[in-house]
């Protein structure tokens, strides 16, 4: 049962709160919205089950409007878990859960499908306090009881409005486990709210990203998540890279500030885990890194690959000489404003040659006295002036 | 959920025996004291069952209007299936004077209850009460106009409360709906204006009562003083009937106690709901209040006496507390019958009634409703 969005405009009053949305959710696809706080993700949720009526547009669920139905026929194809769990009454875990088959029971009749609640609290984690008040449960607990109730619901679409809010590490990931669960094994369309970028990459198909009401781009994470869609979405300085241990995409954010090296292109050499500190600083000052060449499985390559530095690298225990990944190293290097080359990396074998001193060239370390292939010898907490410094004069060779 | 409604059944039936039990021991005090077993007697003796029904048109005289407005009229047959002989004496106190009154508690103190735990579930809060939608209100200016102003309010006093009670609460909802939404905050806020002003007019049409304030003030404290079957026969239907239609809402009301943008993601019709809800609870407390008079507390603290008992289920709420309230005003207008001065029982329900609230607020750390 697809969900189809169409030039939906909100306003709530009289602020325009939502401006001309698309959006359409396949069976068995979770789609991510993601965008800075006010940024209209629950009033799109809401817009999406029918609690709000858009001044334009139309949500389609199945191919009815889904405003145009009566709000019991809407639950039967729509469940939404809330965001703030605000339970005020005493009744059992058991008894909320309950209410997600309210959708489906007649006036006078009782429904029977008790298998479908002990299901929902089975997979939700719920089922151990099933008996338990739930104004005596935590945030968390709650917030997955109200996951049970909306699976309870049966319902093709299920939208989620930051259903990982006020969970725990582990706690997040098991409830996106089964939100991922319900769109693989059980074809559901799923649309949910996260504001963990990185959690948001990690477990859906695609990410829609809304900021001042408007899509500002949607389709799979890798391709969405990029340094500047993030920066106009939310006005954030980020690296976008992949986590080593998830092969995800990962966004690290920056602190946001101009420094000295800030839009400079500046090429790293690696060694071991001598280049790390040395990326550390220069993207965190905004510095357009490249690295390489580094060994693959050593500390600066996971660096690399976790702040997404384009990245050059050699098998372990292979010559640099006249590799492809040499070539590679030295097109990098042309085209960089500055070479930062850690000490200790500078002596592995092969390096020096690729040191020509054509780029101004800057050694990092504790050593003496500046090595003959570099102009300047710097600390490693003074690299990012140094780097600002040494690009501003035009280079004259060793 | 099969285990929802065996609570609903197990409860209910016990307090439908507390309800019989206080209404025979009442029965059986007064100035004149009758054996139990003579009550339960005379009660079945009295117990008629409808046997058949039959309209005819009436002419109502009406100032304005000459030869006055035909006016339909319900005559049902009863007939007494049961007789036990017992003495005369005793049948007619207890068959004329004592049951009416008792059987008219009894509705009045349901009617009462049950409206109190739809409106404390409706508004989320726990000083709801059926007065607060202006019902009560506008009940004592309709039956203070009637009793101070017969020649102006025609009508009699009963009707009078009644079409007052329901013009305020409809004035009140009116005021807080805009574009067919009717926030519940908004409506308690006019509520609250709206009894101000009218226990304003309730007030100047006392003051300028004259002597007719002792009847006046019996009517807004509350009293079953003087009831008779007549009374019962108007009000019983209607609070049956309500209460029937509440309790067929009492799933909704459940889900409503999520808040109503769940409640409406769950598939209820909210504003819907809602209109009935407050309709049929207004209609419901409007009978009680224009036979018995704004009787205080009774609308309060039993739904909360019971859900804090039984928990917040409305499947099981609504019926233990009809039959709980039932039982409640008529223990506490047995004490205002059995007290030398007979004061009105509304101040009965208010010294019982105050003390058992903050007992049960003390002794069960209430945490929310």
């Amino acid at each position: 049962m697809t969900l189809d969005v169409t030039g939906l405009d909100v306003e709530l009053a009289g602020t325009r709160i939502l401006d001309d949305v698309h959006a359409s959710i396949r069976d068995g696809h979770l789609v991510g919205v993601v965008g800075p706080n006010g940024a209209g993700k629950s009033t799109l949720l809401r817009a999406m089950n029918g609690l709000i009526t858009p001044t334009a547009g139309t949500v389609l669920v199945a191919g009815d409007d889904v405003h145009a139905l009566s709000s019991a026929a809407a639950s039967r194809r729509i469940a939404t878990v809330p965001q703030d769990a605000s339970v005020s009454f005493e009744f059992t875990v058991r008894q909320v859960v309950e209410m997600g088959r309210h959708p489906h029971t007649t006036r006078f009749g009782t429904d029977t499908d008790t298998a479908v609640v002990d299901r929902a609290m089975a997979r939700t984690g719920v089922a151990q306090f099933a008996a338990r008040d739930v104004t005596s449960l935590s945030g968390g607990e709650r917030q997955r009881v109200l996951l049970a109730r909306a699976l309870a619901q049966a319902a093709p679409v299920l939208l989620l409005d930051e259903p990982t809010a006020s969970l725990d590490v582990n706690h997040q990931i098991r409830t996106l486990e089964v939100v991922r669960d319900l769109a693989d094994s059980e074809d559901r369309a799923v649309v949910a709210a996260i504001h963990d970028l990185d959690l948001a990459a990690r477990y859906c198909d695609e990410l829609v990203v809304v900021a001042d009401g408007r899509v500002h781009d949607a389709g799979a994470p890798r391709s969405v998540l990029t340094p500047d869609t993030i920066r106009a979405a939310f006005d954030a300085r980020v690296a976008v890279g992949t986590d080593p241990a998830t092969g995800a995409v990962t966004v690290t954010p920056l602190p946001d500030r101009t420094s000295a090296a800030a839009d400079t292109s500046v090429h790293v050499v690696g060694g071991g885990d001598s280049a790390t500190p040395v990326v550390r600083r220069l993207v965190s000052a905004g510095a357009s890194v490249s690295v390489g060449p580094v060994v693959e499985g050593d500390t600066d390559h996971e660096t690399a690959r976790r702040v997404g530095c384009p990245c050059t690298s050699v098998a372990p225990f292979t010559r640099l000489e006249d590799t492809t990944a040499a070539s590679a190293t030295r097109a990098d290097i042309a085209a960089a404003d500055v070479i930062a080359v850690p000490v200790a990396a500078a002596a592995r074998p092969g390096v020096r040659g690729l040191l020509t001193g054509a780029v101004p060239t800057l050694a990092v370390g504790d050593a003496a006295g500046a090595p003959e292939w570099a102009d300047r010898l710097v600390a490693c907490d003074a690299v990012v002036s140094a780097v600002g410094a040494l690009a501003d004069t035009p280079s004259d060779g060793v | 959920m099969r285990e929802a409604s065996a609570r609903a059944v197990a409860w209910s039936a016990a307090a439908g025996v507390l309800l019989v039990a206080v209404l025979l021991v009442s029965a059986t005090i007064g100035p004149e004291p009758i054996t139990l077993r003579t009550v339960a007697m005379a009660a079945l003796t009295e117990l008629a069952v409808p046997v058949g029904a039959s309209v005819t048109m009436h002419t109502h005289a009406v100032p304005v209007v000459s030869g006055g407005l035909p006016w339909p009229a319900l005559t049902i047959a009863y007939a007494a299936p049961l007789q036990f002989g017992v003495p005369e004496t005793a049948q007619v106190i207890v068959g004329t004077i004592r049951l009416p009154r008792i059987v008219l508690g009894a509705t009045v103190g349901a009617s009462l209850a049950i409206s109190g735990a739809v409106l404390q579930g409706f508004f989320r809060n726990p000083m709801a009460d059926p007065s607060i939608v202006g019902v009560s209100s506008g009940a004592a200016v309709g039956a203070v106009a009637a009793i101070t102003l017969p020649s102006v309010v025609v009508i009699g006093v009963q009707p009078a409360a009644f079409a007052g009670a329901l013009i305020a609460a409809f004035t009140v909802y009116a005021i807080a709906t805009k574009n067919g939404h009717t926030p519940t905050a908004t409506l308690l806020l006019s509520g609250v204006a709206v009894q101000t002003l009218l226990g304003a007019v309730t007030s100047f049409l006392v003051v300028n009562s004259g002597r007719e304030i002792r009847p006046a003030m019996y009517w807004l404290m509350g009293t079953l003083h003087g009831s008779r079957w007549h009374d019962v026969e108007a009000a019983l239907p209607v609070v049956v009937v309500g209460s029937a239609v509440l309790l067929a809402y009492a799933r909704e009301m459940n889900v409503l106690l999520a808040g109503e943008e769940d409640a409406h993601t769950l598939g209820v019709d909210v504003d819907r709901t809602k209109r009935l809800l407050l309709a049929v609870a207004s209609v419901v407390t409007a009978a009680a209040v224009s036979f018995a008079g704004a009787i205080g507390f009774v609308g309060l603290i039993v739904p909360h006496a019971v859900r804090l008992v039984v928990g917040p289920d409305h499947r099981v709420l609504l019926p233990v507390s009809a039959l709980t309230g039932g039982a409640f005003l008529v223990a506490a207008d047995t004490v205002a019958r059995a007290t030398a001065t007979e004061p009105p029982v509304g101040i009965i329900t208010a010294l019982i009634g105050a003390p058992f609230f903050l007992y049960l607020l003390r002794d069960r750390e209430v945490r929310a409703l």
